[in-house]
């Protein structure tokens, strides 16, 4: 058994070392750490949780205080708290780790009668040429009763805006080697809508939580880069498009390349926590200084706040800090054999083509730990076509309805360990990576076929070397 | 007691070898200690601190056991004053979590902070929680099972193994079964005086178990809360001891397969790395960021390390202290022995006056801030009082020891340069699987 495995190895030693860019054993990198630098070495239930390692200990209370309020509960206006308060009116949940589970990722409710905390349904309805600005500017036109999130929760005398209720309709998908995969499809349906019936145009998207691990780097990557490896008519005849989407930086008060979220609907880490706390969470920033309540819901826009705005210039840049600094755990056993064939499957099967594993991070002078760093995020953060099978028919800037960002798979071997229930794909369907490989369809439907038609042994590689992402 | 003998044999042993060095005159000063001595004098100083640690917790547990077979005010009262004993060595541990990865692993089921304490008994109705946590308000106490993301956990026999295994159940880091603050909270209850003056106020008729008498808090609860009570009491208390022993295991000479004799096998550099990397995130990251800094911005109890008791006060003076034992290789025991050697001030002194000046006066500025909180606190005026929003004395207290806490993680920085041993980074930043 050992002889041939050597063999293998050997040779895909050597053909690695001719993939260049993308291989193993390349200069200027290193793949063991995928977070250059800041890469920690932490294989538990603590791994996505810990500062980027290159911050020199005499900074890191930054990361530290970002921490504390990234995980202890905001509460209902007014409170002794002056800081931590003004939860609501309307709201998802009261800490950020609840849905980011250890920084980790969140997971869809079971069924039915489970809470689905860790998960948020996104709202809108058909956009007409009246909205250009609004699309624009938001991504899409939120829905005129219940603005562009469902809040399933409200502070005492707000109603809360209904609740998000799953149902799984289960298929089997047979691979070559005869293997029954059971896969399931989310059916959502809001019960008790708070505000009255929202309509047959209302458009929905459900969204667990991503984990927080190497979004410093992410946002690093240059524009130049990213955009380079776009190739919106599929120019190079590989059935794989990848376009990037063009949403709105606030700060800049312009339009910027999307980066964060599942539909890559947000330019820069600040911007995006400050969505998140107005969004899941009800606490305004300089930001996003308005509630998140719309016209019709009179007692929302009467509740009183926690503070103008609710979220303080100092928190937002510690929980900002905190955001871009939590650092990418190390590949562990990338010296198993199986690892190494993984990889060359993953690699061979075309997974690597929007799984892209390298990037070099620019400059910036305020994230001087996160610059200048190579590392192996395997994503291009650009959107494909996944198919309809995953498709949510709800647009958000430039992203189709079935259209998603490539997710990084740096640390996804962990997910698990940090979170149990950590669930795979935009809206958590997927229970392990095998289901999640088999979602995958429109531009990575050949990939994923290359998957269905591995041998058991080929599979289990593929399996093994996402494990030691 | 033969912990005890041996303990004062080391020092006096250490004591010697320091007496010789002295005299053995100016060149070996002018040199310094070697690093290996540094090493091996860190290790006797976290060996002799975790052996207090569990002297002060074997304490407790006798004061809690002779408050469970009697609960009564004056039992009650020795049981919490035992309490607020244990933190003293305690705290002045925790120097040696963050540079030593083994410790920090072990750390959370003895000290983990803060918790969502709904998990473990009955909480006020106005009690606020993580809403991400599906056992927030599972009451361990009044329950023979808990749903946890759709598990049905048998809670029926509260064992040590069952508390651990409870810790961050559902993925939650608030959920704190065990340790130092669940113990805390079962003697003295939610603080529900806010920013104002007053603790905890468990009543000791929330463990006697007699119908008529039995109490959660101003109710009258049925015999079984309070013998379930007591039987968590015991149990927490058996863990941590347990836990205590081992880490003082870990430190101990002579036991060949443990952490000391890993830590000391290090090349030197790395040794004083760990030392000095240790000081420095226990002086900035947790005590002045996560424990003074987030608390005072957010005016918030919530935020308070020892909340239920009003210990806080004392719990970040002893952490301060635990820095400069290690910085200065000296240690009062809590029996007022010495421990005194070979230690990073000595080290830096011959390599560089200037960089020795500049911790030294780092190290006094933070003891004067951070004296200043404790004495505040004995005389009245706890922490929870000081970060009130109206309170500008002291609130500047606080940001005062906050400021020289991070004096002291710069001049730790400082230090190392000084030292040769570049940036201070994690031990693991090197360290592959």
């Amino acid at each position: 058994m050992r002889a041939p495995f050597r063999i293998a190895a050997a040779v895909l030693a050597a053909s690695l070392a001719a993939c260049g860019q993308s291989g193993d054993t390349d200069a200027g990198g290193d793949p063991a750490r995928p977070g250059g630098e800041t890469t920690v070495f932490r294989a538990d239930r603590e791994a996505y949780s810990l500062p980027a390692a290159n911050i020199p200990v005499a900074e890191r209370d930054r990361f530290f205080v970002g921490n504390a309020f990234f995980k202890q509960p905001w509460v209902i206006a007014p409170a002794s708290t002056a800081a931590r308060d003004g939860l609501g009116p309307l709201y998802n949940t009261n800490t950020c780790q609840g849905c980011h589970i250890k920084d980790g990722r969140g997971h869809a409710p079971r069924g039915p009668e489970d809470d689905a905390l860790s998960m948020l349904v996104r709202l809108s309805v058909p956009a007409t040429e009246a909205d250009a600005e609004m699309v624009g500017k938001f991504g899409a036109v939120p829905h005129p009763v219940y603005g562009g999130q469902l809040q399933d929760r409200g502070i005492p005398g707000v109603p809360a805006e209904g609740r998000v209720e799953v149902r799984y309709d289960t298929r089997t998908v047979t691979l070559a080697d005869g293997t029954g995969v059971e896969l399931r499809e989310p059916r959502l349906r809001i019960a008790g809508p708070g505000y009255g019936e929202p309509g047959d145009d209302l458009m929905t998207s459900a969204r667990v939580a991503p984990p927080m691990i190497g979004l410093g780097l992410l946002g690093l990557i240059p524009e130049a880069d990213i955009r380079a490896a776009a190739d919106p008519g599929d120019a190079d005849g590989d059935g794989i498009s990848g376009r990037a989407n063009t949403v709105w930086d606030f700060a800049a008060d312009r339009a910027a390349l999307g980066r964060f979220g599942w539909k890559a609907g947000q330019p820069t880490v600040r911007q995006q926590a400050a969505a998140a706390f107005v969004g899941d969470i009800g606490l305004t920033s300089q930001r996003f200084p308005t509630a998140n309540c719309t016209a019709a819901q009179t007692a929302c826009a009467e509740a009183p706040n926690g503070g103008e705005p609710e979220v303080s210039a100092e928190i937002m840049d510690e929980v900002v800090f905190y955001s871009r600094h939590l650092a990418v755990p190390a590949r562990r056993d990338m010296d198993d054999p199986r690892v190494r064939e993984g990889r060359r499957l993953f690699m061979a099967s075309g997974c690597g083509g929007c799984h892209t594993p390298r990037h070099t991070t620019g400059h910036d002078p305020d994230a001087p730990y996160l610059s200048g760093q190579t590392i192996y995020p395997y994503t291009d953060l650009l959107l494909h076509d996944m198919g309809e099978g995953l498709a949510d028919h709800r647009p958000e800037f430039e992203a189709g309805g079935r259209e998603w960002r490539t997710p990084p798979l740096w640390g996804v071997g962990l997910a698990k360990t940090v979170s149990p229930e950590a669930g795979f794909l935009h809206d958590g369907r997927a229970r392990d990576l095998l289901e999640a490989v088999l979602w995958h369809g429109g531009e990575a439907a050949a990939a994923r076929d290359e998957v269905k038609d591995m041998s058991e042994n080929e599979r289990e590689a593929l399996m093994a070397f996402l494990r030691s992402l | 007691m033969s912990r005890l003998s041996r303990f004062s044999l080391v020092a006096l042993l250490v004591l010697a070898l320091c007496v010789l060095l002295w005299w053995v005159g100016p060149r070996g000063e002018a040199d310094g200690p070697a690093p290996e001595a540094v090493a091996a004098h860190y290790a006797d100083m976290a060996h002799a601190v975790y052996g207090d640690s569990l002297a002060a917790a074997r304490t407790l547990r006798e004061r809690v056991r002779a408050f469970l077979d009697e609960p009564g005010p004056e039992s009650l009262h020795a049981a919490r004053e035992a309490w607020r004993a244990a933190r003293v060595p305690y705290m002045q541990s925790e120097v040696f979590r963050f540079g030593n990865p083994p410790v920090d692993a072990w750390e959370g089921q003895v000290n983990a902070w803060p918790l969502d304490e709904g998990l473990i008994d009955y909480v006020a109705p106005d009690y606020v929680h993580e809403q991400g946590n599906p056992a927030a308000r599972a009451n361990l106490i009044a329950s023979r099972e808990i749903q946890v993301g759709g598990e049905a956990v048998d809670v029926s026999s509260l064992t040590p193994e069952l508390l651990a295994r409870l810790n961050e159940i559902g993925g939650s880091e608030a959920n704190v079964a065990t340790g130092y603050h669940a113990i805390e909270f079962l003697l003295w209850g939610q603080d529900l005086n806010g920013t104002g003056p007053g603790a905890g106020e468990r009543p000791y008729t929330d463990y006697v178990a007699e119908a008529g008498v039995c109490t959660d808090g101003k109710r009258e609860a049925p015999v079984a809360h309070c013998r379930r009570r007591a039987a968590y009491l015991r149990a927490a208390m058996d863990l941590l001891v347990r836990d205590l022993e081992y880490m003082t295991g870990q430190w101990a000479p002579a036991e060949g397969d443990n952490y000391r004799a890993e830590f000391l096998a290090l090349p030197a550099e790395e040794a004083l790395r760990r030392i000095l990397f240790g000081m420095g995130s226990l002086a900035l990251g947790e005590l002045a960021g996560e424990r003074m800094r987030v608390a005072l911005i957010a005016n918030s109890t919530e935020d308070e390390h020892d909340c239920f008791s009003d210990n806080t006060h004392a719990s970040h003076y002893y952490n301060f202290v635990g820095i400069r034992n290690v910085y200065r290789g000296h240690y009062r025991g809590i029996e007022g022995n010495e421990l005194t050697g070979p230690a990073i001030a000595g080290l830096l002194r011959a390599r560089s006056a200037e960089a020795a000046a500049s911790v030294d006066g780092a190290m006094t500025d933070a003891g004067e801030r951070l004296r200043a909180i404790y004495e505040a606190g004995r005389e009245g005026e706890r922490f929870d009082q000081m970060i009130a929003p109206g309170n500008q004395a002291g609130n500047r207290r606080i940001r005062a020891a906050i400021d020289a806490l991070v004096g002291v993680a710069e001049a730790t920085q400082r230090a190392a340069q000084a030292l040769g041993l570049g940036e201070l980074r994690p031990e693991t930043a090197g360290h592959p699987f």
